[in-house]
């Protein structure tokens, strides 16, 4: 049985919600690399 | 525990009329804030540096993880709230979502914000959040919410938590005295708080059969711990102050809130039965803005430098 116009709207949120949710903690590992790392960025290996 | 709002469950996948925002909900966003301004103070308060980013990763994962324990608390007490008129609009027993959801929904950011805190901040803070969840779900929600008077009293020390996670956030360190004396305030703070809005809404908590105390014991009783709890709680509050641990800003707010504080749980011991109710959400309403107000003291005089070592 598909689903009503009102139950696919609510969906899109949830699944937009939890898209940005995950954008966003990948940044924030990225960003705490980064400064954990420190200058030591800058030296590392290439 | 029941799970009736699971008939209503459909078996569609993604037919589910919850938003974001009813998840958002299920966080209990109140109590988290509270959660995270205390956790907050003692990431300014404690010695050493912590850089910004990771005092924010911090912040998130106890957010995140007190939020959990709401939404966890919510799965397992949805035949509760939806007795108790305070509760009854909460998403579970609204069935905008199903308990079965909030148990998944609960675990995985239990388990998300811990090991988040264990890989970017620290294992000391990992391990602390991680008892602090099990404590709020197992000890308090499970076994002592349902069975004793003195649920929220021994329940109170998973909201009494944050401060020590966040000290040892920044020194990596859980066994300095500071934090645990603002947890043993939070902890004797808990019971008078809680008991002055079950007193003024005991026939809620009567109708879902939760033994709190004034349902179990009476108002006079209550009243009377209440008063005891409040007499305790402001003398340790000032105790950091004695030990020498903060400054003359924090031992000002904290000697006049405690007054207030004492002051108002006086006036309720005192109330009659018409005036009663009044009195117990004055001194609700006071026991936030207190503790609010013992924790910017601390906050605030640190970051001016009148703390000691500031």
């Amino acid at each position: 049985m598909p689903l009503t116009p009102e139950e696919l709207k609510k969906r899109n949120q949830r699944n937009w919600a939890i898209a940005g949710i995950l954008l966003a903690f990948v940044v924030l590992v990225f960003v705490v690399t980064v400064v954990k790392l420190g200058g030591n960025i800058a030296h590392r290996p290439l | 525990m029941s799970l009736a709002s699971d008939t209503a469950t459909p078996l569609r996948a993604g037919a589910s009329l919850a938003g974001p925002s009813d998840y958002l909900t299920l966080l209990k966003p109140r109590v988290m804030s509270l959660v995270i301004f205390t956790a907050l103070t003692t990431i300014i308060v404690a010695p050493g540096a912590i850089h910004p980013v990771v005092a924010f990763a911090a912040l998130l994962c106890i957010a995140v993880g007190a939020g959990a324990s709401g939404a966890l608390n919510q799965w397992f007490d949805a035949d509760i709230d939806a007795i108790m008129v305070r509760t009854r609009s909460r998403p579970v027993p609204s069935g905008k979502i199903t308990a079965q959801e909030a148990l998944e929904f609960g675990s995985i950011l239990a388990a998300f914000s811990v090991f988040a805190m264990a890989f970017l901040v620290g294992y000391v803070p990992a391990i602390l959040l991680a008892v602090t969840i099990g404590f709020y779900l197992f000890v308090y929600t499970m076994w002592l919410k349902r069975l004793t008077v003195q649920n929220i009293v021994i329940g109170g020390a998973a909201g009494a938590l944050p401060p020590v996670i966040g000290w040892a956030a920044v020194t990596g360190n859980a066994f300095d005295a500071l934090p645990w004396l603002l947890f043993l305030i939070i902890f004797v703070w808990t019971p008078p708080h809680f008991w002055a809005l079950a007193l003024a809404g005991s026939d809620d908590y009567a109708r879902a059969k939760v033994p709190m105390l004034p349902v179990v014991k009476g108002s006079r009783v209550t009243r009377n711990h209440i008063l005891f709890y409040s007499l305790v709680l402001a003398p340790v509050a000032v105790s950091p102050y004695a030990l020498n641990l903060v400054g003359p800003v924090y031992a000002a707010v904290a000697a006049i809130g405690g007054l207030g504080f004492v002051g108002l749980a006086v006036a309720l011991w005192r109330a009659s039965e018409k005036t009663e109710r009044a009195s117990a959400m004055r001194l609700f309403a006071y026991s936030i803005f207190y503790l609010f107000a013992i924790f910017t003291a601390l906050a605030v005089e640190r970051l001016i430098g009148f703390a000691p070592g500031a």
